[in-house]
């Protein structure tokens, strides 16, 4: 009686946390594999440092993306927002006011800038897919004017108690390792426990009818926008901080990797599911493969290749996992 | 005699020169009573419907309820009478669970929107016990796409009811379902009645109307034609009625080829 209560619980959690849990045998099998094949990069806690430094930002980002999805829609214009936000926390320090005034001109900005994409998408009926790529280069553009193609360094911020807020230590734990995890946390509760959460998902599954019932999809839809143009400010920060300069460039280069985590952890394209902890671990897998393969001199022609491999790999393993039913 | 809850007084409604409704005379009794819609396509049902739930505006006529006039009907203001409508195949969120679905814009919430997923469960699960759904392989956390069509009629039936609606709208219910499956949806619908919600059942199947309705009213070109109860006919005589309307429409036909107006 006991055994088969307990096997009826196990089964009900891995009916419902199915995707996460897909995700996390995927990247179990990839570190027992790279352990195996590499011990001495896999098992050198000195390269677990080094991920640790930059997943926090991939937590940050897919986690927000998750919503964006979710909802039906796409914000291909965050490596964009990334570079806005940063630009503005620098100028900011430039101007001589405090890095924490910095901070908040910054989540701001990507605030705005969220807001004015779910504008784009919601009072004029753009379709996210495009209107993210025109603010892509709207904005990069705007930074290159901006900054007439010239970097701005920041590294008299080192050892600050500003700079250990972001990048400190707590007894060698990685502080910025903290704010990506709270950001993991806070995600999950807004995705599964608030109203924000299940009307995004009602949205992303059937808009007319979450309509009907009375949801405002267009302000939904527009904060997980904005929720992601948040989440674009906090990475700046931490990038900038983290490189001790800002470039015109900021930001560019992780806009398919951040997509690849999030479709490995599991979140369909399609919209109405999706979970952020399997986003979480698709980031981890996405990161150990960056990672991994620079640690092992593998050359970067491979590390696309994986990347591509294991998407597809992912994309069919969860495809098998559940069908989506037509109607 | 208790009040009316609904009552539409010489109502009509043109699109451009299409008279869609006229001087139509339709009402809902104060007790709890299942209506079937009936008529052909292009009889003005979908408009008399739109018109009740607040989508349409009326031309000409009065709308009552509770003998009360309203003025300045609107989508607000049926639901907020209490009226709800349920549309065949565009009312739920495949994906979501019944709970969800039937809290869809309606969540129950604490402090700071967080949700009180445990009280909806129990509200779902207390709602399609309600309606008669007694599938033990299901509770209100299981994902709608796993049940049948006519459970799933159901959990968009059990949604119009959460909010103590007056009057259910169902515009097509069983059209796309088997025998078996919408036998389960009248079911529904008659438990929906015992717990003192009255519905509007539109339909193109005669027998499955005289089936689960206590009265009938069809519908012609835009008009009442004719009325009648269970009490005062079969669905055989109802067949019949509604050949002998198809056939004057033919009368009319080939009156105008032979060259009278």
């Amino acid at each position: 009686m006991h055994r088969n209560h307990v096997i009826t619980s196990i089964s009900i959690f891995i009916e419902k946390n199915r995707r996460a849990l897909s995700a996390l045998l995927v990247l179990s099998a990839m570190m027992i594999i790279l352990m195996i094949a590499s011990p001495q990069v896999f098992l050198n806690p000195l390269m677990y440092r080094s991920i640790f430094k930059t997943l926090p930002m991939f937590f940050i980002l897919t986690s927000a993306m998750v919503f964006v999805i979710v909802s039906g829609e796409l914000d291909l214009s965050f490596e964009s927002v990334i570079g806005l936000a940063g630009w503005i926390f620098v100028l900011t320090l430039k101007s001589g006011l405090s890095p924490y005034l910095g901070v908040l001109f910054a989540l701001i900005a990507g605030a705005f800038v969220g807001f004015i994409n779910g504008v784009l998408v919601t009072r004029l009926g753009l379709s996210s897919f495009v209107s993210t790529i025109g603010m892509r280069f709207l904005i990069r553009g705007l930074i290159h004017i901006g900054t007439q193609g010239e970097g701005i360094q920041v590294t008299y911020l080192n050892g600050t108690p500003f700079y250990n807020t972001f990048l400190g230590s707590i007894w060698g734990f990685p502080v910025n390792m903290l704010w990506g995890l709270g950001f993991v946390v806070l995600s999950v509760l807004l995705f599964s426990y608030h109203r924000f959460g299940a009307q995004i998902s009602c949205i992303g599954d059937n808009q007319e009818s979450s309509r009907e019932m009375g949801i405002n999809v267009a302000t939904i839809k527009t904060l997980a926008f904005v929720y992601m143009g948040i989440a674009s400010a906090i990475v700046a920060v931490q990038f900038t901080l983290t490189n001790q300069t800002f470039y015109p460039g900021t930001g560019e280069g992780i806009l398919l990797v951040v997509l690849a985590a999030v479709f490995i952890g599991g979140t369909p394209g399609w919209g109405g599911i999706g979970t952020i902890v399997g986003t979480a671990i698709g980031a981890c897998i996405v990161k150990l493969i960056e990672s991994g393969t620079v640690a092992m001199g593998v050359s970067y022609l491979f590390k696309q290749f994986f990347y591509g491999l294991i998407v597809i790999l992912a994309l069919i393993g969860h495809k098998l996992n559940e069908k989506r039913y037509r109607y | 005699m208790k009040t009316k809850f609904l009552e539409l007084k010489n109502v009509s409604k043109s699109f451009g020169k299409v008279n869609a409704l006229e001087r139509v005379n339709f009402y809902i009794k104060g007790e709890p009573e299942i209506v079937s819609l009936i008529g052909d396509n292009g009889a003005g049902k979908s408009t008399l419907i739109k018109i009740i739930s607040g989508i349409h505006t009326l031309n000409y006529g009065e709308i009552y309820i509770n003998s009360k006039k309203m003025k300045n009907w609107s989508v607000i203001k049926s639901r907020a009478s209490g009226i709800e409508t349920v549309y065949q195949d565009r009312a739920l969120a495949f994906q979501q669970t019944i709970a969800r679905n039937i809290f869809m814009g309606r969540e129950l919430t604490g402090i700071f929107g967080f949700l009180k997923s445990k009280l909806q469960f129990a509200e779902a699960d207390r709602l399609m016990r309600t309606i008669g759904f007694t599938s033990k392989a299901f509770a209100s956390d299981s994902i709608v796409n796993k049940l049948s069509g006519g459970e799933r009629q159901g959990v968009a039936i059990a949604r119009a009811l959460y909010f103590k609606a007056n009057l259910m709208i169902l515009d097509e219910p069983t059209t796309a379902l088997s025998l078996t499956e919408s036998e389960k949806v009248f079911d529904f619908i008659r438990h929906a009645k015992e717990s003192g919600t009255s519905c509007i059942f539109i339909t193109h199947n005669v027998y499955h109307a005289y089936s689960v309705s206590d009265r009938y009213v069809i519908l012609d070109r835009g008009e009442i034609v004719m009325e009648t109860d269970r009490e005062h006919t079969t669905a055989e005589q109802l067949v019949k009625d509604m050949q002998k309307i198809a056939q004057s429409h033919d009368k009319v036909r080939e009156g105008i080829k032979n060259g009278r107006s």
